[in-house]
C-alpha cells in the first residue's frame, strides 16, 4: 500500500488517518474523517466554499495536500460553535438571514472568524476585500456584510 | 383573506428554523452522503462540439482491476419522443435521454458520452482516458443568428420548424416560431410621432450555483430504488428518472438533500439516470458528482439571445405601438424559454398594439435549462433599453414615462388574460420617493432604471399537518427548500393556528412521504404550498373543534376558535390546542391535518430597479455604486427572505450585466468553463442592495402572498446597461458589458 | 355566454378571434369549441393552460365557467 500515514488535530481532536499523496485536504476531511461541512464548490481555488484554516490560516483547502496536514492544527465549520452554542458570528448570520441555500456559509464562516480575529475592526470595503474569496450566489452579500459588521461590533464588546 | 390585517407571526424576521445546521456544516448537501460499499462513477464527454460517434469502445476501461461497470444511451429501454410530465412543462424524452447520454451524435463540448463506475473517484477518473472513441467531427454552429442560416450546419435532421404557415420540407436549426399579436401595429407605428428600434445580443450565462449536482443511488435486487441528489424537485426527478428507466413510480424514492442553489437549472436530471444504471449492474451504491468545468459544459446554462425590438410613441410619452423580434438559442436540443420570452417582453405596458415574432433554434451548445424567470431578462432588457431610449430623446423621466404607460388591474395582456391587481404603479411610485432617485451623479457616473414582469406559477402541493399529544406539531410538506422557505411554512402554519412558530417543527419529506409535490421553483413555493400549508391548519383547526364540541356535548358550529383555543359559544369552556391534543386518544384518536391542492391564482409580481454606475473611462470598469431593487410581494411571510430574493435576483442580474458570458472558442470549445473566467460578483464588486418591499396583495392567498424568486433578475440587466450607457456616452448592443467592450465603445465613440 | 379568445396562434386554424359559447363546465366548453372548429386538436388544447377571467389555470378540466366569462387558452408557463 502506498498511503501515507497522517497525524493531525482536527477542530483539537488529535486525528489520524490514511490517504493518497496526492488527496487534498478536502477529499479527506470530507471522505475519509466525514467532515462533510465543508464544501467543494470549484476545486480551484476560486470559490472559497472549503474554507479551512491550518495554523489559523485561513486556506482553501482544495489547494492543500492532506499530507501537508501532518503535525498541524486544522479548523473547519465544525469547529467553530462552542460546546452547546453557537459562535456569536453564526448568530449573527442567523439573525441577519445572511444564508439563503447555506453552501457558501461554512466558507464564510471560517472566513469571517479569520478577518475578526486578524483585524477586529474592518471596515465594510476591508470586509468586502476579506471575503471576496467567498462567492455566495444567493444573496447579493449585503445580509453577509451586515452579519460579518454586526459580529465584529458585538465581538469588541459593543452592542 | 387579506384585508390590513394585524399578524402575529406573519411578517415577523424569525430565525430560520434550518439554520441551525446550517452555519454548522451539518446540514448535507447533495455531494454529503456515503453508504457503505459506495464505488464511484465519472462521465466522458465530448470534446467536440459536433461530431458523429463512429465508434465507443468501453473494453480496456472494463479490463481496467478497479472497474466495476460502464453506461451508455443503450442502457435506457426504448426512448421516443414523447412529452412527459416531469415539471411544469412538458419534456421531451427522447432529447432528455440523448442528452444525459449521448446516441450516435454529440452535440457540444462536454456532452456526455457514456459513465464509468470503479471502486475509487480517482480510478473513476482514471478510467475514461481507457475509453475509445472514434468520432467524426461535423461543422458546428455557435451563434443563434448563423444556426438561422439557410446553409447552417443542421443538428438534427428530423427539426422541421414548427409554427410557420406552410409545413417545411428541409430539416432546420430553427426547432418552433411563435408570434403574439394585439390591435393593429402598423395603424400604431402610423400614429407615432417617434419610433425607436435597437438590435441587442445577450450571452449564454450559467445560473452558477455554487454546489455542483450531485447524487449518491442505490438500486436494490428487487428493483427499489432510492436516489439522494440535491434537487429543486425530487418529485419530478422521481417522475423523469421513472420514465426514463421505466420503473414504477413507488419503487423509486427520492431524497431531497439541502441544495446549494438551483436558479432553476436543478428541475432537470443529469447524473441519477445514469447512476442507477450502475448501480443495477453492480449491486452497489453509486455516488456521482460533476465537477465545477462539467457542471458549466454538461449542464443546462441560460438561454443566448439575439433581439430586435421597435416602439412607437406620441410626444406625450404614450406608447401607441410595441413590436419585438425575439431570437433564442435552446442548445443542442430544442426547447428555449422562447415562450414566456414573448409573453413577457412588453407586458408591464398597457398597449393596444403589438407584435411579437419568437424563434427556438438549437446551436452546438449545452441544452438550455430554466434560469430565473426563464426567457424574461433577455427580452425585458431589450424593451427596456429601447424605453429608457425614448425617454432621452423626448426628454421625459424614465419613471413619469413608464407611469404614463403602466399595466395596471384590467390592462389585457399580449398573451391574452387581463391582470388582476398588480404593484407596478406602486414600485414605480416607491422608486420615484426614494432617497437614492434623488441623489445627484458626479461625472463619469450614471443612472439607470427598468422595470420587470414575471407571471408566477401555482401548481400541486401536499402537506400533513401532524399533531402531537403535547400540542406541538410536525409540517410534513415537499418543497425543497432553496431559500428559506420552511421559515415561512412554519410561520403561516403559526397565524394560522395562532400557537407559537417555534411549536411547530417544518421538515421537508422524501416522495415516499407525501403525494406528489411541484418543484420549487416558478415562485411557486410560498404561494402554493403556503395554501396547502393554511389548508391543512384549516382542516386540523376544524378537527380540534369538532374534539372539543365532544368534550362539551355541543354541536361543532357551536365552537369558535381564536388565540389558538377553541371557545365554547353555548356556554363555557377554552380548551387550547395542548390541551384538545393531549385528550386526542379519548376524543378519537390523534389529530393529523392534510393540504392536498393544485393552486390558482397565482398572482404575478413587478419589480422596478435602479442602478447608479461609475465609469473608470481608462480602463472601462464598471463599479456599482448604489442599487435600489423594489418588487411587489403581495405579503412579505418573512421579510428577511423577501429582501434577500431581492437582492439576489438584482446580483445575478448585474453579473449578467457587466461580466457573465460563456467564451467559446473558433472550434466551439469552452475556454472558461470555472469560476476564475466565468466572472459573477463577489463581495467587493457590490455596494449593499436597498431592498423595497411594496404589497399589493394577491386576493387568491390566504396572507395575499405573491411569488417574489424570479422577478428580481429581470430589470437589472436594463438599469444596469442604462446606467453605463449614461456613464460612459456610449450606445450599448451586446452584453456583457466587460472592460474591454466598454473601453473599445468609449474609444469608438470619440473616434467616430 | 361565455367568450373564448383565441391567441394569434390559434386563430390560424380557427380563423376566427374570438366566439360565444354557452357552457357551465370548462369540459362542455372544450367540446363546443373543438366541434365549432375542427382543425382545433383536443389533445393539445387539453394540455395547453387557461385563464378564466384573468386567472391562470393548469389543470381546468374541473372548472367551471360563469356566463360572463372570458376565456383565453395559454402555453403552460414553468418557471426557475
Amino acid at each position: 500500500m502506498n498511503k501515507v500515514h497522517v497525524t493531525t488535530t482536527v477542530n483539537g481532536d488529535e486525528t489520524e488517518f490514511l490517504c493518497e499523496p496526492q488527496d487534498t485536504l478536502l477529499d479527506v476531511l470530507r471522505n475519509n474523517l466525514g467532515l462533510t461541512g465543508t464544501k467543494e464548490g470549484c476545486g480551484s481555488g476560486d470559490c472559497g466554499a472549503c474554507s479551512v484554516t491550518v495554523n489559523g490560516r485561513l486556506v482553501c483547502s482544495c489547494l492543500v495536500l492532506a499530507v501537508e496536514a501532518e503535525g498541524k492544527e486544522i479548523g473547519t465549520i465544525e469547529g467553530v460553535s462552542e460546546k452547546d452554542h453557537l459562535h456569536v458570528i453564526q448568530e449573527k448570520f442567523l439573525e441577519h438571514a445572511a444564508l439563503q441555500c447555506g453552501i457558501c456559509t461554512p466558507g464564510l464562516i471560517v472566513s469571517t472568524k479569520a478577518l475578526l480575529e486578524a483585524n477586529p475592526s474592518p471596515t465594510e470595503e476591508q470586509a468586502r476585500y476579506w471575503l471576496a474569496g467567498n462567492l455566495c450566489r444567493c444573496t447579493g452579500y449585503d445580509k453577509i456584510i451586515r452579519a460579518v459588521m454586526d459580529a465584529a461590533s458585538t465581538m469588541r464588546g459593543g452592542a | 383573506m387579506s384585508e390590513a390585517r394585524d399578524f402575529k407571526y406573519v411578517g415577523t424576521r424569525s430565525i430560520r428554523p434550518d439554520g441551525f445546521d446550517k452555519v454548522t456544516g451539518r446540514a448535507n448537501y447533495g455531494a454529503d452522503l456515503s453508504l457503505p460499499g459506495m464505488i464511484w462513477a465519472k462521465i466522458l464527454r465530448s470534446p467536440h462540439a459536433h461530431a458523429k460517434i463512429k465508434k465507443l469502445d468501453t473494453s480496456r476501461a472494463e479490463a481496467h482491476p478497479g472497474v466495476m461497470a460502464v453506461a451508455t444511451f443503450q442502457d435506457f429501454p426504448s426512448v421516443s419522443h414523447e412529452a412527459i410530465e416531469a415539471g411544469e412543462a412538458a419534456l421531451d424524452l427522447l432529447d432528455l435521454a440523448r442528452n444525459i447520454l449521448a446516441k450516435d451524435k454529440v452535440l457540444y463540448d462536454g456532452h456526455a458520452v457514456c459513465a464509468v463506475a470503479a471502486r475509487t473517484e480517482a480510478i473513476a477518473e482514471e478510467a475514461l482516458a481507457l475509453i475509445d472513441v472514434e468520432y467524426e467531427v461535423l461543422p458546428h454552429v455557435m451563434d443563434v443568428r448563423d444556426a438561422m442560416k439557410p446553409d447552417a450546419p443542421v443538428l438534427h435532421d428530423d427539426m422541421f420548424t414548427a409554427g410557420l404557415p406552410e409545413a417545411p420540407t428541409t430539416a432546420s436549426n430553427i426547432a418552433t416560431r411563435m408570434e403574439l399579436k394585439k390591435g393593429d401595429i402598423e395603424a400604431g407605428f402610423a400614429a407615432a410621432d417617434l419610433i425607436v428600434e435597437r438590435e441587442f445580443y445577450t450571452p449564454t450565462v450559467h445560473q452558477g450555483y455554487i454546489e455542483p449536482h450531485a447524487c449518491t443511488v442505490r438500486y436494490t435486487e428487487d428493483g427499489t430504488s432510492m436516489v439522494w441528489c440535491c434537487t429543486q424537485g425530487h418529485f419530478d426527478v422521481r417522475a423523469a428518472t421513472a420514465r426514463l428507466l421505466k420503473m414504477d413510480l413507488s419503487r423509486l424514492k427520492v431524497i431531497a438533500s439541502e441544495i446549494g442553489g438551483g436558479f432553476g437549472a436543478k428541475t432537470t436530471v443529469y447524473l441519477e439516470p445514469v447512476a442507477l444504471i450502475l448501480s443495477r449492474k453492480t449491486g452497489r451504491p453509486v455516488k456521482m458528482v460533476m465537477d465545477r468545468s462539467e457542471v458549466f459544459r454538461g449542464s443546462g446554462p441560460g438561454s443566448a439571445t439575439r433581439s430586435k425590438v421597435k416602439i412607437g410613441v406620441k410626444k406625450d410619452g404614450t406608447f401607441t405601438a410595441m413590436q419585438a423580434k425575439l431570437c433564442y438559442e435552446a442548445g443542442a436540443f430544442k426547447g428555449s424559454p422562447m415562450g414566456p420570452g414573448c409573453m413577457t417582453v412588453f407586458t408591464p405596458y398597457d398597449i393596444e398594439n403589438a407584435y411579437v415574432e419568437g424563434y427556438d433554434v438549437v446551436v452546438n451548445k449545452p441544452k438550455v435549462a430554466a434560469y430565473r424567470a426563464p426567457g424574461a431578462p433577455q427580452s425585458e432588457f431589450a424593451a427596456e433599453m429601447v424605453i429608457n431610449d425614448i425617454a432621452r430623446q423626448l426628454k421625459m423621466d424614465p419613471i413619469e414615462l413608464r407611469l404614463k404607460n403602466a399595466a395596471k388591474e384590467g390592462t389585457q395582456t399580449l398573451y391574452g388574460p387581463k391582470l388582476r391587481p398588480v404593484g407596478l404603479i406602486e414600485c414605480l411610485e416607491a422608486v420615484r420617493n426614494s432617497e437614492h432617485y434623488k441623489t445627484a451623479l458626479k461625472a463619469n457616473q450614471g443612472r439607470g432604471l427598468a422595470a420587470g414582469f414575471w407571471f408566477n406559477v401555482g401548481g400541486q402541493s401536499s402537506v400533513t399537518l401532524n399533531m402531537n399529544p403535547d400540542g406541538t406539531a410536525t409540517l410534513v410538506e415537499g418543497s425543497p427548500d432553496i431559500g428559506g422557505s420552511r421559515a415561512s411554512m412554519q410561520l403561516m402554519a403559526a397565524e394560522t393556528l395562532q400557537i407559537p412558530a417555534e411549536k411547530i417543527t417544518p421538515i421537508v419529506a422524501d416522495t415516499e412521504m407525501l403525494a406528489y409535490n411541484g418543484t420549487t421553483g416558478g415562485s411557486r413555493t410560498t404561494f402554493a404550498t403556503g395554501m396547502a400549508v393554511v389548508e391543512a391548519a384549516q382542516d386540523v383547526i376544524s378537527q380540534m373543534k369538532e374534539r372539543a364540541a365532544a368534550v362539551w356535548n355541543v354541536t361543532a358550529e357551536q365552537v369558535d376558535y381564536a388565540d389558538g383555543a377553541a371557545i365554547n359559544t353555548a356556554g363555557d369552556g377554552r380548551l387550547t390546542v395542548a390541551e384538545i391534543c393531549a385528550g386526542a386518544d379519548r376524543t378519537g384518536g390523534q389529530i393529523s391535518g392534510r393540504g392536498n391542492i393544485n393552486a390558482r391564482g397565482a398572482g404575478p409580481s413587478f419589480a422596478v430597479h435602479l442602478a447608479d454606475i461609475e465609469i473608470d473611462p481608462e480602463t472601462g470598469h464598471s463599479k456599482v455604486l448604489r442599487y435600489t431593487a423594489c418588487q411587489d410581494a403581495g405579503k412579505a411571510i418573512h421579510p428577511s427572505y423577501v429582501e434577500g430574493q431581492y437582492q439576489g435576483g438584482a446580483a445575478q442580474g448585474i453579473g449578467w450585466a457587466l461580466n457573465e458570458e460563456y467564451i467559446y472558442n473558433k472550434d466551439g470549445i469552452l475556454e472558461n468553463p470555472g469560476f476564475l473566467d466565468y466572472r459573477i460578483p463577489l463581495a467587493s464588486d457590490l455596494p449593499m442592495i436597498n431592498a423595497i418591499i411594496v404589497e399589493v396583495p394577491n386576493s387568491f392567498h390566504p396572507f395575499g402572498v405573491r411569488g417574489v424568486g424570479e422577478t428580481g433578475i429581470v430589470p437589472p440587466l436594463a438599469a444596469v446597461a442604462t446606467a453605463v450607457e449614461e456613464a460612459a456616452g456610449i450606445k450599448v448592443t451586446d452584453l456583457p458589458l466587460s472592460p474591454p467592450r466598454v473601453l473599445k465603445a468609449i474609444q469608438e465613440q470619440s473616434n467616430g | 355566454m361565455a367568450t373564448v379568445i383565441f391567441s394569434s396562434e390559434l386563430q390560424r386554424l380557427t380563423g376566427e378571434e374570438r366566439t360565444e359559447v354557452a357552457a357551465k363546465t370548462y369540459r362542455e366548453l372544450l367540446d363546443q369549441v373543438t366541434a365549432r372548429y375542427p382543425s382545433l386538436d383536443r389533445q393539445e388544447l387539453m394540455g395547453m393552460a387557461v385563464a378564466i377571467d384573468g386567472e391562470i389555470i393548469h389543470d381546468p378540466l374541473l372548472e367551471t365557467v360563469r356566463p360572463a366569462s372570458e376565456v383565453h387558452f395559454l402555453y403552460r408557463i414553468s418557471g426557475g
